[in-house]
């Protein structure tokens, strides 16, 4: 079957079975290879991509349940000079990723809590990150870079 | 994954009619099903998506009664029963994670009944009424036990009525690796008299827990539960709780759910 | 000032750039013409015996273009172990063989014994199970309890090995009369009986590898995820596969964690190489998270007593200690020294205890293979100790700072050598346990106990003040403990002729930072801007030689490696600078950037030697060669040895014994630091580890062998709303005294230092609510085990 979709900005279609994820969609059909899998039980978050605005986890979304939907992957988070966007940004400037491998998930994710609530609390942030999986950072520095990408005062509220 | 064919029905008929085929299966948020058939647990020839079918969406409100459609997101749910029901919109924003919740439905997750699932507890606290294609299921008859419940074959959830109640809450003890509820307590306070339902705790699944609502019929605040101990027979042991530690939690998660309520 | 650039600065990540805009590059991201899909075939059964395995079915499936089974490699090498082991009555350590896919026997849950490859993923996947279906196992008694598996001779996991043991492991066995009549003889003997739980790695990128074969040449290419890509072209070439090293590339491209687990070779990488060869088409495999739960090699897994003889004030007389240690039902190629020489000559921790001995038998049993994990060795050494040490001070009523205090080593003592055979040699114990006590606020920590008292939770406070040795490892010292490799590294300084600098590097950066923090050195000492320097790593056809990122190695081993091929970058500069500048070499000197005659204001600078280097019109070529580029071996002369103290802050709900860390404090001393920035993050990521394995993760098998814990359902992995901010420190530093950049290593530190410290914490916080009779809580320190522990 055929499924027409937009990914970050642009319409794109591909033959695809029932059974194609929209990760393997994703990676596989358009190369878009900066979301990740990391897990089969839909926990990790490694694979989180944003369905019109909002975090899915793209493991755990079938491509042909999602004809006409608006799609936005890490590859389309850069500003559109290329350089890093506000949340990529603060990843960058607080350390927020080691391995990088969690690193496309928790920038969607972090930034689907910044469109929700745009000065979120270190305990609101800690909760919304629920479903990503860090094995690097101990999560430290990723609860400041989405701190900072909010614009409070990360170094403060984390020596509190 | 096996290969299955796919179809996205507009009306709740079609989609009835659609689930007529043999190993056919209704697809709702996903979350549950997805991975169930990756690991190759669930194998079926034919999925239907209920999710474009516009009459199962939506949080409607009419006199003391809230009506979810079955295949409305738990996000929406814990955004717009906010105001009118904030115990249940609570407990649909404490489920799995904010991706979880954009996706997976009450439909789904009263449909799958896993004994650690959060809103069957909703539900049978609620003394809610489960709407199919077909009929009106009350709560109390539709669990039926792990992973079990009233529906027959190709009968699919639409709404879900809440009575709304006069106070209510939920407390959820986390099992430290799914997160699901290693045991919840749903405690809803009506002029009738007081509901409470445990999920995650029991071999059978969601249930009543009778004493605790006759002791808080009578008395509802946390020290009226002081005095009774739950038996740890017909609880689940587990690598995360033994029995005996899940009945200390039905206790303790019903007294928090009832300090939160008042 | 902090520095902006250069030693010491906290430049930000270059790597980071791609992994934030989605193009970082790891193995399964490849997508190469004409790629075919692996699937193994994994035994469902713990133990047991292959009876047949029909292919035909499989293999008459739609795409599939090959099966293997054991059958296929049976005649080829071994998997090896990388060292040997002999036990206290001299004999050797017994190595069962290895195989690629398990033959005759499978020996865990996972095992693979076939592997199917087809056009697709999907069409691989289907094979493999109509494979499995078609494949008799009958199925043995699991061996799964360590015990049970030495005491039962008639059931074996290896038939070859009668009692399931691997060694019988004294350290230093010489001294056990010694310590035995010291622990007879002691005012006080504190006992405790302890688990080091099975901790599965859970690098967040499951393991991948492609398997190419270019027929014109012969050569083979593995692309993997591994930390250490010339070791496994070493144990691939000279151990499994026969193939020549000069025939094998191994590549391992941006790779998402490690922790120990992407270390060793696994026989999916011979898997994919020889069905890549079989088809000339490359061959890839991905594992999928079960997969990875059930064979990536597993961590920690020791059954300890431990005893503490001392006087009744508290000063440390002997430990004693007897390990039970689960290798699995394989060697890993770390697996025999992690519970042995990282493990045992740790025993002595930061003090001066006269009377150390360690006993560790090593077991194999029908689970996955057990090896080396983020600390290996050490934080079951330092759990061991910290948490004994923590049990005294509570029956000698004693305060556990005081206690640590007084039987540190004092900094007039070094170099120290251990009764457990370390060459200590520096640092300043007292110094961190002051700065942790300091940032960690203990004087205040009485009113916050109260203010958790007033919301029903019950505060504790643990402490733990740990030490490793780390930058492994000096291969003098190595070789006598049994190791078959030597742990140098190595690096090639190039710079090309317009002057920007391509640094090739033994070391694997899987997080690291390896790409931002090796240019801050090179751009340091050659007065270059960083942006200049370039750092490759992670392909053999590329890199001179490396052992690879592990045991807080990089740093400390690679990037003195690193300084020194550019101390002979200089020597060469400067010969190219004399003869630039007709002076004598001993008259150059080479300071910011520019090489310059003594006395006089002739210099040339460092780009222009470069361009020289490579235009060499007039060189005297008998004394002088064209170009500007060298390697160095380096290799330590002594492991290096951080040290710090950990304090952790917890509350208990003792409703439903569910533990929150409040706070966790790290003052460590790792010597000096090259990107504080990193350090931070490195101590992080290990703390968060160590408090999930304190808290959260358990591995747990049932009696049949099957895993229980195979999913992030059942394995608790940390998340973000499990721990709070960190305070870390590292300002205490005493630099390593035999690296010229005085670097430690900090790895690891993390996650050795603090499971201690939080079950401590746990334990303090009970007794502070009366709940006295609980001595010890094995780990995971899971609520119900909290709450059957107080109701016990
Ligand atoms: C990481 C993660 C964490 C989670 N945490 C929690 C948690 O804390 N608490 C909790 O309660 N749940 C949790 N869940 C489960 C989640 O809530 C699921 O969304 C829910 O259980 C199933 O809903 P779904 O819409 O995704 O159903 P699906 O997966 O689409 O379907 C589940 C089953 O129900 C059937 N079905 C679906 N809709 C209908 C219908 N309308 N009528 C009849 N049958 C139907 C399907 O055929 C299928 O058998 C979690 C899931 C994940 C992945
Ligand atoms: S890959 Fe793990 S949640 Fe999607
Ligand atoms: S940065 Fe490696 S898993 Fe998060």
């Amino acid at each position: 079957m055929k499924v027409s979709i937009t990914v970050n900005g642009k319409a794109v279609s591909g033959e695809i079975e029932g059974r194609t994820l929209l990760v393997q969609f994703l990676r596989e059909g358009l190369g878009l290879t900066g979301t990740h899998v990391g897990c089969d039980t839909s926990q990790c978050g490694a694979c989180v991509v944003h369905v019109n605005g909002k975090a899915v986890k793209s493991c755990t979304a079938f491509a042909a349940d999602l004809e006409g939907a608006k799609i936005t992957t890490i590859e389309g988070m850069n500003n559109a000079d290329g350089s890093l966007g506000t949340v990529q940004q603060a990843f960058q400037d607080h350390h927020g990723l080691q391995c990088g491998f969690c690193t496309p998930g928790m920038v969607m994710s972090s930034a689907a809590l910044l469109a929700e609530n745009p000065k979120p609390s270190e305990d609101e942030i800690r909760h919304y990150l629920e479903g990503n999986i860090c094995r690097c950072t101990g999560y430290h520095n990723i609860v400041k870079a989405v701190l900072a990408a909010s614009g409070q005062d990360a170094d403060q509220i984390a020596a509190e | 994954m096996h290969n299955f064919e796919f179809v996205k029905p507009s009306s709740v008929a079609d989609a009835v009619a659609a689930l007529k085929d043999e190993d056919a299966l209704a697809l709702s948020g996903g979350q549950t099903l997805m991975p169930t058939m990756k690991q190759r647990l669930a194998a079926p020839s034919k999925l239907v998506s209920l999710t474009g079918i516009a009459e199962m969406q939506g949080v409607r409100q009419s006199g003391g009664v809230l009506e979810i459609g079955a295949a409305t997101p738990h996000a929406v749910v814990a955004r717009e029963a906010a105001a009118v029901y904030p115990a249940l919109a609570a407990l649909a924003g404490g489920i799995g994670d904010p991706a979880v919740r954009n996706v997976g439905t009450i439909g789904g997750s009263l449909a799958n009944n896993d004994p650690a699932a959060c809103y069957p507890s909703a539900a049978l606290a609620s003394g809610a009424t489960i709407v199919t294609n077909a009929r009106e299921i009350a709560a109390d008859d539709f669990f039926q036990g792990l992973f079990s419940t009233a529906l027959e074959e190709g009968e699919i959830i639409t709404a879900v009525r809440f009575p709304i109640p006069q106070k209510a809450a939920y407390a959820k003890f986390e099992q430290p690796a799914s997160r699901f509820a290693l045991t919840g307590a749903f405690v809803a306070k009506y002029a009738g008299g007081v509901r409470v339902a445990i999920t995650g705790a029991s071999e059978d699944g969601v249930f009543r827990w009778s004493e605790g609502e006759a002791a808080l019929s009578s008395n509802f605040s946390p020290a009226a539960l002081s005095g009774l101990s739950v038996s740890a027979d017909g609880m689940m042991g587990d690598l995360h709780g033994t029995p005996a530690y899940r009945a200390n939690l039905v206790k303790v998660m019903t007294q928090r759910a009832v300090a939160a309520a008042s | 000032m902090p520095k902006d650039s250069g030693i010491g600065a906290s430049t930000k990540r270059r790597e980071d750039v791609r992994f934030l805009s989605g193009k970082g590059v790891y193995t399964d991201d490849l997508n190469l013409r004409g790629q075919t899909y692996a699937v193994m075939v994994r035994s469902s059964v713990a133990h047991g015996k292959i009876v047949s395995i029909d292919t035909t079915a499989a293999e008459g499936m739609p795409g599939v273009v090959a099966v293997f089974t054991g059958e296929d490699f049976k005649d080829v090498g071994g998997n090896p172990a990388g060292w040997l082991i002999n036990s206290r009555n001299g004999e050797p350590m017994r190595e069962p063989k290895r195989p690629v896919l398990a033959h005759g026997k499978v020996r865990h849950v996972g095992d693979a014994y076939a592997a199917v490859i087809a056009e697709t993923y999907q069409q691989a996947k289907d094979a493999a199970e109509q494979l499995a279906a078609d494949t008799e196992i009958e199925e043995l008694p699991a061996i799964v309890d360590m015990a049970a598996a030495l005491a039962d001779s008639s059931n074996r996991v290896h038939d070859e090995i009668p009692d399931n043991q691997c060694f019988d492991w004294g350290w230093i066995e010489d001294n056990r009369a010694a310590v035995d009549a010291a622990i007879k003889n002691a005012p006080h003997v504190t006992t405790l009986e302890l688990v080091n739980n099975r901790l599965v790695p859970n690098a967040m990128e499951p393991r991948a590898s492609i398997g190419e074969y270019f027929p014109g040449t012969g050569d083979y290419k593995l692309t993997t995820t591994s930390q250490n890509p010339h070791l496994t072209r070493l144990l691939i070439a000279a151990f499994v596969m026969g193939i020549p090293e000069n025939k094998l590339t191994v590549v391992a491209p941006d790779v998402g964690g490690g922790f120990g687990s992407k270390i060793y070779h696994y026989g999916e990488e011979a898997v994919v190489l020889a069905a890549a060869k079989k088809l000339g088409r490359p061959v890839r495999w991905t594992a999928e998270r079960s997969e990875s739960f059930l064979s990536d090699a597993h961590g920690r897994d020791h059954v300890t007593k431990i005893e503490l003889a001392s006087d009744l004030e508290g000063n440390f007389i002997a430990f004693r200690t007897e390990t039970l240690a689960n290798v699995g039902a394989y060697l890993s190629n770390f697996s025999t020294a992690t519970p042995t020489f990282l493990h045992g000559t740790l025993m002595a921790g930061p003090y001066k205890v006269p009377n150390v001995y360690v006993n560790v038998k090593t077991v194999f049993t029908n689970t996955a293979p057990v090896d080396a994990y983020r600390g290996a060795g050490r934080p079951e050494a330092t759990y061991s100790l910290e948490r004994v040490i923590d049990k005294m001070c509570r029956e000698l009523n004693l305060d556990p700072f005081e206690v640590r205090r007084k039987n540190f080593i004092t900094t007039d003592m070094f170099p120290y050598t251990t009764p457990v055979g370390l060459p200590y040699d520096t640092g300043d114990y007292h110094a961190t346990l002051d700065k942790a006590m300091e940032i960690g606020d203990v004087a205040g920590f009485a009113s916050r106990r109260a203010a958790s008292a007033a919301k029903g939770k019950l505060r504790g406070m643990g402490l733990s003040t740990w030490i490793e040795a780390c930058g492994i490892a000096p291969s003098h010292l190595v070789g006598v403990l049994g190791s078959r490799v030597g742990l140098y590294d190595a690096a090639t300084v190039r710079v090309n002729a317009t002057g920007n600098i391509s640094v090739m590097v033994g070391a694997h950066s899987h997080g690291q930072g390896h790409e931002t923090v090796f240019p801050q050195i090179v751009a340091e000492k050659l007065g270059v801007p960083e942006s200049s320097v370039e750092i490759v790593h992670g392909d053999t056809s590329k890199i001179p030689f490396g052992m690879g990122s592990y045991g807080s190695r990089s740093l400390a081993v690679c990037g003195v490696a690193v300084t020194k091929a550019i101390d002979k970058i200089v020597a060469k500069g400067k010969k190219i600078a004399a003869h630039m500048l007709e002076a004598s070499e001993e008259d150059i000197s080479f300071a910011d950037g520019k090489f310059s005659v003594a006395g006089t204001d002739k210099a040339k600078s460092f780009g222009e030697i470069a361009f020289s280097a490579y235009v060499p019109h007039n060189y005297p070529l008998e004394t002088l060669e064209p170009g500007l580029e060298e390697t160095a071996f380096y290799d330590p002369g002594n492991f290096t040895y951080p040290a710090g103290a950990y304090i952790c802050e917890v509350e208990v709900d003792p409703e439903t014994g569910k533990v929150e860390v409040c706070s966790f404090t790290c003052a460590d001393d790792f010597g000096n630091v090259m990107n504080p920035m990193i350090v931070d993050g490195q101590v992080h990521g290990g703390v968060g580890q160590g408090i999930g394995q304190a808290l959260l993760e358990n591995t747990s098998y049932d009696e049949n062998g099957q895993l229980l814990t195979g999913s992030y359902m059942d394995y608790a992995m940390p998340r973000a709303s499990d721990v709070p901010f960190y305070k870390v420190d590292y300002s205490c530093q005493t630099p390593c005294t035999h690296n010229p950049l005085g670097v430690k290593g900090c790895g690891e530190a993390g996650a050795i230092g603090s499971p201690p410290a939080v079950v401590n914490a746990v334990i303090d916080a009970l007794h502070s609510g009366g709940h006295t009779h609980v001595k010890h809580i094995d780990m995971p320190v899971s609520p119900s085990r909290v709450w059957s522990a107080i109701n016990g």
